[in-house]
Formats: C-alpha cells, structure tokens, sequence
C-alpha cells in the first residue's frame, strides 16, 4: 500500500470537506442574514470531521484484515502439492518469494515453476486491492460528506457539534492518567500472581535468602526471599536520611529565616541544580569518587569500608535528595503565619529560640509529610544503587558492605533474557508491585499530612 | 502599697536573672546560625563537588589520539578482481547478489597486513616489533576504515594515500597517562616495545592529539574502543524526546483543560486528581515494569526501540505536565474568563481562544523542564531492553537504539576502567550540558515571553 | 454630654478617672524624640515625639494608615524584624536609649511587652503559652517558681478562673476573648514595666471587649500601657493620655478628656466629629 497515497487522499478529502462546509456555512450567512448559528469555520469543522471518519473507519478495516486477505490469496497461488511440503516457516520464505516477483525488486537463483506466474498474480492482486480500498475509502468520505453537507442549515448547530467532539477528546487525555494507573495496577498485579504460582508468597515475603537462579529453567528456579532486599533498601533509605534532613531542613531555616535576599537568591537555585542532575549521574559519582574515598577514610580509621557498600550508596542519595527535603520545609515554613514568630520576638525570644521553640513545632505536621516523601523518593531510586552499593543480597547488618534492594533486583532480574515465563523475569514484578504499594501508601499518607497542615493555617 | 514595694524589689533580681542566661542565650543563637550556615555552604559544595570531578574526569577524554599514517593499497594483498558493473537487463536482485559477493571476496583479504605496513612505515627503520604487537597501536577499526575506502574507490589500488586513524584505547591510556606509567611490565596493557613506539609517534608527529570528534559523531563499538561514541544514543534519545513532545504535550495540556475547565465537580474528578498527583511521585523503575509488561509482552512492540521508550517516557512526563498546565488556568484571572463569556464567547471558544494563550508560556517552560528530566531517566529504559550494546544508528523509531543514559551506563560498566572513566565521564558532560542548555532555554523563553505579555 | 459631639460619653464604673494631679504624679517612663520611619523610599512616620506616663493608660489614635502601629512597634523594636525599614530619632526607657547598639534586643523586649492584634497563642498547652517567656528568660528557678509566675499571670489576666483545670489543654482551643487574655497572660508572665497593645480587641465581640477593657483598667495600677486602638469611645473609655496619629505625623496630644471635649487642632477635630477618617 502506498502510503504516501493514503496520505494524499485524506489530505483532499479533508480539504474538499472543510471547503465545502466553508462554502456553505458562509452561503447561509449572506442568504439569511445574521440569523446563522455557527460561524462557517464550525460548518466546515463539522463537515471534515463527519468526512473523515467513515474513510478512517475504512482503511482501519484495512489495515487490521488486509495482511490476512492478502495472505489467503498468496496461499491460494502456492500449488496444493508444494503447499504440502511447507511448515509455516517455509510458507512465509515462499510467499516472501512471490512478494518480491511481484515488486519487480527480483529473486536470486531459480525461480520454481509456478512462482512467475504467482508474483503476476500477486502484483495484479495488489493493485486491484489497492484501488479498491482507496475507492471505497473516498465513496465513503464523500458520501458522508454530502451528508453533513445537507445538515448545514442557518439553524444548524454546527459549533455545539464540534465543541461535543472536542470536549470528548479532552475526556479522553485525561482519562489517559487513569488508564496508566490502571496499566501499572493491572500489570504489576497479573504478572505478580503468576509469579507466586511458582513461589508462595509467604516465603517470598518473609524469606531470608535471595538466590535466583537464572538459568535453573523452571524446575530449579532458586530462593526468592524478600527480606534482605528490604533490610538493603531501609539500610539506605536510613543513611540518606540521616545526610539529607539535617543539611537540608538547616539550609531551608537558615534561607528562610536568616538569609538576605540576595544569598537567597543565588543560593536557592544552585541547590536546586542538585535535583536536576540525572541520578546515573550521581551513580558514577558514588562509584568512581566516593566510594574509593570512603574505603580509604576507612582504612585510616580501621574500618574496613567496601567500594560499595550500603554507606557510598546512602550518602550520594542523601545528596541527592537535599534539594527535595530543603524546597518542601522551605515552603512549609513559609506557610506558618507571621504573627507566631511575632508573639515570641514581643517576649524576647532570640531568632533560634523562636524557630526552636514556635516555628519548628507549629510546621511539624507538614515537615513530618515532607520527610515521608523524601522517604518514598530514596526507597524508589534505582540507579544511584546500581552503581554504588554492589550486589549482594545477603542478610547483613553492616552498612559498610555491598547490599542490594529492591530496585537493584528489578534491574537484575528483568535484564536477562526477558522471557516473562519463569520465576526469573516474574519476581520483577512481584518486587515492583511491592514497591508501587510501599511509595503509594508513604505518599498519599504524607500528601494527607501536608494538606492537613495546610488548611490549619488558611 | 505592697505592690509597688515589691514590684521595686522583684525588678532588679529578674533583670539579674536574665542578664545571666542572656550570654548563654546569644551564643546558642550564633551556634544555631553558625550551623545554618554550615548546611548552605555543605549543600553549595556538593553541587561544586560534584561537577569539579566530573569535569576534571572527563576533560581528558575530549581530546583523542589521531595516527596520520600513509597507506598504500598494495596490490600484492588486494588480490580480488575489479568491482562487478551493472550489464544491461540484470535484475536488482541479481546485481546486488554480485556486489555483495565482491564485497564479501575483500573482506576476507588481510587489511592487518596493510595497516601494520603503514604502521611500521611510520616507525624508525629496522624497529624490531613483531606483528602483533604494533598491530595493538592502532585501533582496530583501521582497517575497517581503509577497507571501506576502498570499496567506495577501487581505483585506490596501487596508489598511496594520506589516512588519519584512531590510536587503540590502550595505546591513549598510555599517552594520556590514563594508566600509571610507573606500573611493570606485568600490570601494563601493551607490550613495552608497543610502548616505547608510541612515545617515538608521539615525539614525531606520527601521534598527535586532536578534539574527540569521535566521541560525539560515532556509534557506540566494543571492538573499537577508542573510536565509540555517543551518535547512536543522541539519535535515539532524539528520537524519545520528540514521541515525549508530540504526545505527552497535547494529551496533557487536554487533560489539564479538561480537569480545569469542564469537569463537573464529582467524586471521578476528585480520583482522576487524586491519580495524577500520585503518578507524579511513583518510581521510575514501576514504569519501566509497565512498559515492559504492556508494551514489550502484551502488544509486541520491539523491544529496545525508541518508540517505546518514548512512549514510557511520556507516561512518566504526563502527571508533570498535567500539573504545571493546571497552576497555570489557575492562575489566569478570572477577569480575562469574564470578559470572554461576556461578550458571548462559548466556554470552549473562551478556554482556546483567551485562556490557553496566555498560559502559553508556563506550558512552554513545563515542557522543556519536563522533557529535559526525561532525557536523564535511566531505569525504565533499561527494563525495556536497552541493556543491549547497540552499534546503529536508529534510522527510524521502531530500530533497536540506545539512550544517553544508557549508554552512560553501558560505558561505566566497560572493563577498560582506564579508557572508560574518563569516556564515561565526557558522556556525563554531554549530557549535563543538554539538559543545562535546555534548562536555560526554559528560563529564557519564560522571561521573555512572560515580558511581551 | 459632650457639647462638641453631642454624643453621649459613657465610661464604665470603674474606669479610674484618674485625677489631674495623680497623673501629673506620674513619672515619664518613655520619651520620643523625632522618630521617623522608613520603608524603603517610603516614609512612614515623620519625627514624633512624646512623652509616655508610668503606670498609666495612653492611647493613640487615627485613620487606618496613619502610622500609630508603626510608631507603637518602635517602642520595642518590632520593626527590626522587618526586612529594609529604617528608625531614626531616639526613643528612651528610663533615660537609656533604646537603640542603643550596645543595648540587648532581647533584655529590652522582657521589659516591654506586646499584645498583637490578632490574638496568637503558640500551639502549645495553656500552660506553656505562659510559661514560654520564663523559661527561655531564666526566671524560674524551679518548678515550683514556674507554677507561681503562671498561676499569678494568669490571674492578673483574669483567666484563671476559667482555665485553672484545664492547663494542659492547647492554647488554641480557647475562644478569641480567651486566647488574646492568655497572649496578655503570656506578656505579663515576662514580668515586663510597659505593655504594648496594637488594637488588642479589634478581632474580638462587645462582650470579651468589655472584659479586656477592665483588664486594662486593673493592670494600668502596676504597668505603663500603650494602646493603639481605632476606637476613639475605647480610646476614652479606657486612656488617660491621648496622642491622635496622622499620616505618619504626631498632630495632637494630652489628657484624653481634654482630646475628646477641647482639642485644640482643626484636623483632631475633624476626626473626631467622624469627618475625617
């Protein structure tokens, strides 16, 4: 099917539609006077719509049966003798074959006795085929374009209509959000109960030993327990909180509270350039930079710090997350009402007295929900510990050893060679949709918090 | 009275008693200050951090290790006929049966040999090196390079010409001092009589250094290291960054005027809100389960292709735009809707002729924020299969291709860690440059056309 | 009767009509010279000045605007919490300078209180409301010191009665007469010698009004009090002295009666015959 054609063809149509609906919109409106209730681009809207529809409809129909007529009558050119002799895999290579006869492109080597005359076939086949969509796709947009065409009256409200079709379209962006919802619930939920077909999720939730076993096939499938990858992924959750909250809450108070407005200024984007960094490129950080830096501090300390280790990949995050723990606790505090701070600097209350005292407390429900969504945004990443934290998932209680989470895991087991059939590529899921439940529920409890605390002061 | 006499007493003990704590109180608050500052300046410095060791990483990898050498197509390997020439009456399919029959016919033919003659042209005469060794000096794709000049032009044969080559990864490790040059013989990559030549091509001009235009124009290759590049991953983040525009834009500024303008206030409206500012704080990684569980499983769209990484991408960049479009009808006045309806205007003519307009430049600025986010994103496009090492560029969206990220990724993961880091490194500059320009272009347009109106 | 208004003028059975010669008794506890202030380019006051009397009540009063909050945040250096406002004149407490920089902010803001125009209890119990400003003060030596300075303040408010088994409770639950006397209880815990109040009823019903106008009346016996108030049947009700605010300059002040019944500038006239402001 020549495209380019298609493409032509709908082209007029749609210009023969909207002319032709132009035309006679504007007619009505000399004939009749003021009286018209549409302008005439809402008549030539009208018209076009209504005249492409039934052509889409026509090569839609096409285009989703088209390959099975088209391979039908390639089977009828295949003698019943040869035809025999083909499993599907020959099939295709002979009606490959005819298809390139038919191009006119050419077959290298000898040609089988009935295949000249099948390409012929097949070319006349194609044209005809061709012609005849095309011809039934302009019947049908011309025929319904005559027919809007009569519709348009000066009475005819052909805006309304237009702004129907529009306001549908709009419905249907913004179902799309639902829709992706639905998809991640949908696919997350159907992909995780096949996996715990193969594995009961009683050991998956609370096993101790994850040790998957790739190439095990089906009957050797491995050990799938979740636990040291959540022990991984709290382990770091924990370190990046304990460098974000106080370098970010401290940096908010002091821009908030004690900056002037020109370090504000300058200082408020620069942090913010933190959040915009791509995380592999906080990744390569941890890998080549801190985490050679941290195993040599180590080593002078005594400590025997690994490369990568839960510690390298909790700092970088912690510094990655700063700018999200700063600008929420920047806002929040902003919303504690003047007058609070004013009540304790009328008593003498020195400035750390009154953030201490007043301002930290009356903005703790709302700091309290902005450090929940920082904790859902640690438990979410991904490539800062792919690089950085090695993997190994083994139940340990030290931070300065490789851990793996459960986002590594993911990477890991969907990465190979996706076949979606075994427990291998399964798990993926089961550990995604493990995921998606812990952040849905830390962030719609922290977004309730914030809006909680919010309306106490409106 | 007893008040005032006791009220005369009381004064100067409470003012001692404050005057006390005062010196504690004051320096708690300089403490407390002094901490405040301290936070700003450790935030300030990671950020400075951060790109000081990138960039002093990657700063080396853009300047790369050219060989000029003078190759001649020696007859005496190139012994094939002459390239077929299309008779009168042959068929495409035939012609190009033949082409591809001589081409293969060359390839075989040792192109090492013609390398390694121009190599040791270059060298002091009598430099004892045997094959193998100088022939890990140039890269390996030397005589991929030379062949295909030849098979371009045939006439070549015989004939001496000016080539310039990529030194080998290891060989620029050496000259860069990528690798310690005080390690033994043991722990080197190359062999010291390879070593020592390429300090002699060095002192001799044979070996000059020149601006990594490989590094931006080629594809990615693990047989040649030194000559990979970012091309294939540019084109198809390219290709990702325009599927993102053309869908996540109209289908979220849609929905946004659909949220604001025209939902009826009920409990689908309330959970469509409730969703969308959930999907803006899902993980990455979940949507990179449902690209491959939707698009890879259920609807076979290739995998690894553009195509669907755009559309995860979009999936991803839809919550923000539908939320930066929202604040933006909010906070257009509700003057300028009044005046619409006013004059007879039907809401839909309202919201697209008066309203949209105005939050023009907000939608602009969401976009390209959004878009320059997405071009970072790794996860997701890992689990739909760009984990693969694509040597191509993508000709067309539904082609296997990399990404920028990915490719990042791939490169840290190279056991060359000497000639990768820093490679590594410059395609992070790379990166941070895109998304810097399109940040900046963002704040640009913003005050720009915030100005007009 | 007044014979300029025509209004009748009530004053509550208790209001002290203090007599000329207690309050020509009184010491001066606050003088201003020349104060200005400053917004930027803007400027709101222009050169005040002003003697406040010990222990007693004086009022300023004004159109909305004319600067008498302003001039009133002077007093304790609430305008230097404000980003880009400039004071200049010199404002004394007992002859020292309050502007002093050798002065500390935090001592001179224990010996002058404040009560804000809205009532702003932290979100803290009834009991550490009050006990806020001693604690951080060093007041209290002990518990039991604290327990006294609470009790006592409250009473001085007149909430003790109402709040006495309910100490724990958060301060916030209170109703707005409630709350502003436990902002006052809360100022008066500080053990300050002048209290500032910025129309302190002007959120609050007729009802908790009147309480705290009583309020005020009881306490003028051991504190000087400044209140900024749009009210001028408060303004009379309530003050002895009287200084009428316009447009950032001083125009008139004095006795109140003298202010209410014989002022002696057109403009004091003309507000307060309603023709202005």
């Amino acid at each position: 099917m020549n495209s380019l054609i298609i493409a032509a063809l709908l082209l007029v149509l749609l210009g023969l539609a909207y002319q032709t609906g132009w035309v006679r919109g504007g007619s009505l409106v000399t004939a009749t006077g003021p009286k018209v209730h549409s302008r005439p681009q809402y008549h030539a809207s009208y018209v076009a719509v209504w005249t492409l529809v039934p052509a889409l409809i026509v090569l839609a129909l096409w285009a989703v049966f088209g390959g099975a007529i088209t391979s039908n009558y390639v089977r009828g050119l295949i003698p019943a003798d040869v035809l025999a002799g083909l499993d599907a895999n020959g099939f295709n290579a002979a009606a490959a074959r005819i298809q390139a006869l038919a191009s006119g492109y050419g077959v290298v080597g000898d040609l089988a006795p009935y295949e000249t005359e099948a390409g012929n076939a097949l070319r006349s086949f194609q044209f005809i085929t061709f012609l005849g969509v095309v011809a039934a796709a302009a019947v049908a947009g011309l025929g319904a374009l005559l027919y809007a065409r009569s519709r348009i009256t000066a009475r005819h409200r052909a805006r309304n209509a237009v702004e129907t079709v529009v306001g549908f379209l709009l419905f249907a962006c913004s179902a799309v959000a639902i829709l992706t919802t639905a998809g991640i619930v949908a696919s997350l939920l159907t992909e995780a109960i096949r996996f715990f077909s193969f594995v009961s999720p009683l050991s998956f939730f609370f096993g101790t030993v994850w040790a998957p076993n790739n190439a095990g096939g089906l009957e050797n499938p491995g050990s799938y327990g979740l636990l040291p990858l959540l022990v991984g992924t709290l382990m770091i959750t924990f370190i990046a909180m304990c460098v974000a909250v106080p370098v970010g809450l401290m940096a908010a108070i002091y821009l908030s509270q004690y900056a002037h407005r020109r370090l504000r200024a300058v200082a408020k984007p620069i942090i913010e350039i933190l959040a915009g960094i791509p995380t592999i490129v906080f990744g390569f950080f941890a890998l080549v930079s801190v985490g050679p830096f941290l195993r040599d501090v180590g080593s002078a300390v005594g400590l025997n710090i690994n490369a990568t280790s839960a510690l390298t990949a909790g700092v970088v995050m912690g510094i990655m997350i700063i700018p999200f723990v700063s600008s929420l606790s920047d806002d929040i505090l902003n919303q504690v009402p003047r007058s609070l701070k004013e009540g304790a600097y009328g008593l003498g209350a020195t400035q750390s007295e009154t953030i201490r005292n007043v301002l930290l407390p009356a903005a703790l429900p709302g700091i309290v929900g902005a450090f929940l969504l920082a904790v859902s945004r640690a438990i979410g990443e991904t490539m800062i510990v792919v690089l950085a934290a090695g993997n190994s998932p083994v139940l340990r209680g030290s931070v300065f050893e490789p851990v793996a989470t459960i986002t590594v895991s993911i990477v890991n087991q969907l990465t190979g060679d996706t076949d979606f059939a075994g427990p291998q590529s399964l798990v993926g899921f089961a550990l995604g949709l493990t995921l998606f439940v812990i952040t849905l529920c830390l962030n719609i409890f922290a977004l309730y918090i914030v809006r909680r605390f919010r309306e106490q002061y409106e | 009275m007893t008040t005032e006499a006791s009220m005369a007493r009381v004064v100067p003990e409470r003012t001692l008693l404050i005057r006390n704590k005062l010196r504690r109180r004051h320096t708690s608050e300089t403490i407390f200050r002094g901490l405040g500052l301290l936070a700003i300046i450790l935030a300030l410095g990671f950020v400075a951090l951060l790109f000081t060791d990138i960039f002093r990483k990657g700063i080396p990898a853009f300047t790369q290790s050219n060989m000029h050498l003078s190759v001649t197509f020696d007859p005496a390997v190139i012994t094939t006929g002459p390239a077929p020439v299309r008779t009168a009456g042959q068929t495409d399919a035939d012609f190009r049966d033949l082409s591809l029959k001589w081409q293969r016919e060359v390839a075989m033919l040792n192109w090492n040999k013609i390398v390694e003659a121009s190599v040791r042209a270059a060298a002091p005469a009598g430099y004892e090196i045997d094959t193998k060794t100088i022939l890990t000096i140039p890269e390996t794709d030397a005589r991929h390079r030379i062949r295909e000049m030849f098979v371009a032009d045939p006439s070549l044969l015989g004939k001496t010409v000016k080539v310039d080559v990529l030194a080998s990864a290891n060989a620029d490790n050496w000259i860069k001092g990528s690798i310690d040059r005080s390690l033994g013989d043991a722990q080197q990559q190359l062999k010291a009589s390879a070593r020592a030549l390429i300090d002699q091509f060095v002192t001799n001009g044979t070996i000059s250094m020149g601006f990594s235009w490989s590094l931006l124009t080629n594809v990615d290759s693990r047989a040649a290291p030194a000559s990979s590049g970012l091309l294939g991953a540019f084109v198809g983040s390219l290709y990702m960054m325009l599927i993102v525009i053309l869908l996540a834009v109209p289908i979220g500024v849609c929905a946004a005027i659909y949220l604001e303008e025209f939902a009826p206030k009920s409990r689908l409206t309330d959970f469509i809100e409730v969703n969308i500012n959930n999907l803006a704080a899902v993980p990455s990684i979940v949507f990179g389960l449902l690209g491959a569980a939707v698009f890879i499983n259920y609807l076979h769209l290739p995998i690894s292709a553009p195509l669907v990484g755009g559309l995860v991408l979009t999936l991803m960049t839809l919550p923000t735009i539908i939320i930066a479009t929202r604040g933006a009808l909010l906070g257009v006045s509700p003057a300028l809707r009044q005046a619409a309806l006013g004059m007879g205007a039907s809401k839909t003519q309202m919201v697209f002729h008066h309203v949209l307009p105005v939050t023009f430049p907000s939608i602009l600025t969401a976009t390209i924020i959004g878009v320059a986010h997405a071009l970072g994103e790794t996860a997701p496009l890992l689990l739909i299969g760009m984990k693969a090492f694509v040597a191509s560029v993508p000709a067309t969206p539904i082609d296997q291709s990399s990404a920028l990220p990915v490719q990042i990724y791939l490169w840290q993961g190279n056991e060359n860690r000497n000639f990768f880091e820093p490679h590594t490194a410059a395609a992070i500059m790379v990166l941070l440059a895109l998304m810097i320009t399109l940040n900046g272009i963002a704040v640009f347009l913003r005050s720009r056309l915030e100005r007009r109106a | 009767m007044d014979t300029l208004t025509g209004q009748k003028m009530t004053q509550t059975p208790q209001t002290a009509a203090m007599t000329q010669a207690e309050l020509a008794g009184r010491s001066v506890r606050l003088t201003a010279r020349d104060v200005t202030v400053h917004y930027g380019a803007k400027q709101a006051l222009h050169g005040i000045s002003i003697d406040i009397p010990d222990r007693a009540v004086t009022s300023f009063i004004g159109p909305s605007g004319c600067g008498k909050s302003t001039f009133l945040r002077c007093i304790n250096r609430m305008n230097d919490t404000i980003e880009g406002a400039k004071v200049g004149g010199t404002i004394k407490l007992d002859g020292e300078d309050i502007y002093d920089p050798s002065l500390d902010v935090v001592e001179l803001r224990a010996r002058i209180g404040m009560v804000f125009q809205k009532p702003n209890p932290f979100p803290k119990s009834i009991y550490d409301n009050v006990a806020y400003g001693p604690r951080i003060h060093g007041l209290a030596g002990s518990k039991a010191d604290l327990d006294e300075i609470v009790h006592s303040s409250l009473r001085k408010a007149g909430l003790w009665q109402e709040v006495k088994d309910r100490l724990s409770e958060s301060g916030t639950g209170l109703s707005g007469g409630q709350q502003q006397r436990l902002c006052i209880a809360r100022a008066i815990a500080v053990g300050p010698e002048v209290i500032l109040m910025d129309e302190p009823c002007s959120a609050l019903d007729p009802i908790a009004t009147a309480i705290i106008e009583e309020l005020i009346d009881e306490l003028r016996e051991n504190y000087t009090i400044v209140i900024v108030t749009h009210s001028m049947q408060q303004a009379a009700r309530v003050s002895q002295r009287t200084a009428f605010f316009h447009l950032g300059n001083l125009i008139e002040e004095g006795n109140t009666s003298d202010i209410f019944t014989n002022p002696k500038n057109k403009q004091t006239q003309d507000y307060i015959t309603g023709r202005i402001g």
